[in-house]
């Protein structure tokens, strides 16, 4: 537990830092995460990745993102801070995000399914 | 009238350290689960969603305002950091996906998430809306915490990024399977990269229910995306000045 919460802020920290150091566009905890994955796949690469030191990682890791959900709730309440707003613009507001969701959600399906889908993968063969 | 000066008293001193309103947070994040639970797992009763309400709503009922909030709060907006950085685990492990149709992912990634990016920025602006909206609609379906911090690095606002980014993953947890059926669009692959994509953690949860596969390509699309859209939203935000 201590281990991989240990791992996850450490890398958050190294991107924060490369973030600052190089003037990146991209947000530390981002920059993080690649570095984190880099070092996951090279590791992962030569050998099956089942060492103590993963299975601590991905405990931690798996409780995280379970509950990211609660993780967004403090700045979505900030919300109320917007009400005028919220008031002023919300057909703007509620038009762009059902629009741009559905146009994001069916050209991405589309393309994968005509780049690459042309034989389906049965469940079973999946697993 | 003694209680009524008995909860004045003590809510004072309450209110203003961080314990009552992580506890809050949390009580409202549980309630929404079991709402859910008891309705079914319907994506609707978003928990998210539900737990934004009632905090919201506590906060306009009490008169608290939302700094004194988040300074007891920020201990758990806290954990986003660590928790974007544990994306790392689910995009390495699916890594051998992406080698395998790595054309299709790739096309599909690119042509996803610049049509998800433009056409919120480009419908907000047909409909009237400010530059600030605009600016917090484009980075919204990147997963919340990567979505919120661009919002923040370009001059959008990110408590509405993050809801727009909660709302759009409801809306494609609620239709998207259904569109897609229309479509004729039936592989698991492309159900699960198109709800990572356009509709981040919330849409994922939904369609992992389909089977290992779909779950896969969704996370898989998370992290995609989230990186994709890192990079496409400061470039926007440069162009459009």
């Amino acid at each position: 537990m201590i281990v991989g919460l240990l791992v996850l802020l450490g890398f958050q920290l190294l991107g924060e830092g490369l973030r600052l150091a190089l003037h990146l566009p991209l947000p530390g905890p981002v920059v993080g995460m690649l570095l984190l994955a880099a070092v996951l796949a090279a590791r992962s690469a030569g050998s099956p990745p089942q060492g103590a030191d993963s299975g601590r990682l991905d405990r931690v890791a798996g409780l995280l993102l379970e509950h990211m959900g609660l993780l967004f709730v403090p700045a979505g309440v900030g919300l109320v801070a917007e009400l005028p707003l919220l008031r002023q613009e919300w057909a703007p507001l509620l038009g762009g995000v059902l629009g741009s969701t559905l146009l994001g959600l069916v050209t991405t399906a589309a393309v994968l399914h005509h780049v690459s889908c042309r034989r389906p993968v049965a469940i079973a063969q999946a697993r | 009238m003694m209680p009524d000066r008995l909860v004045a008293a003590l809510w004072a001193p309450l209110a203003a350290a961080p314990l009552l309103w992580i506890v809050v947070t949390l009580g409202a994040y549980a309630g929404g689960r079991r709402l859910q639970a008891r309705l079914g797992g319907s994506p609707l009763v978003n928990p998210v969603l539900v737990a934004m309400l009632l905090v919201g709503g506590l906060l306009l009922a009490t008169g608290a305002p939302y700094a004194t909030y988040f300074r007891g709060a920020q201990l758990i907006n806290f954990l986003l950091g660590p928790a974007t950085v544990a994306l790392a685990v689910p995009l390495a492990r699916n890594l051998h996906h992406v080698r395998r149709s790595l054309g299709g992912v790739g096309a599909a990634l690119l042509a996803g998430s610049t049509v998800s990016l433009l056409s919120g920025v480009a419908l907000v602006r047909a409909l009237g809306g400010s530059r600030g909206v605009a600016l917090s609609m484009a980075p919204k379906s990147a997963t919340t915490p990567i979505a919120m911090s661009l919002s923040q690095e370009i001059g959008g606002l990110p408590a509405l990024t993050a809801a727009l980014a909660i709302i759009g993953g409801v809306i494609a947890a609620i239709v998207g399977q259904r569109l897609l059926l229309r479509l004729r669009i039936e592989d698991h692959r492309a159900h699960g990269f198109a709800a990572g994509v356009a509709g981040s953690g919330v849409a994922a949860a939904q369609v992992a229910s389909l089977s290992g596969l779909a779950a896969a390509f969704a996370a898989l699309g998370i992290a995609l995306n989230g990186v994709l859209t890192a990079l496409l939203v400061p470039l926007v935000s440069l162009l459009w000045r």
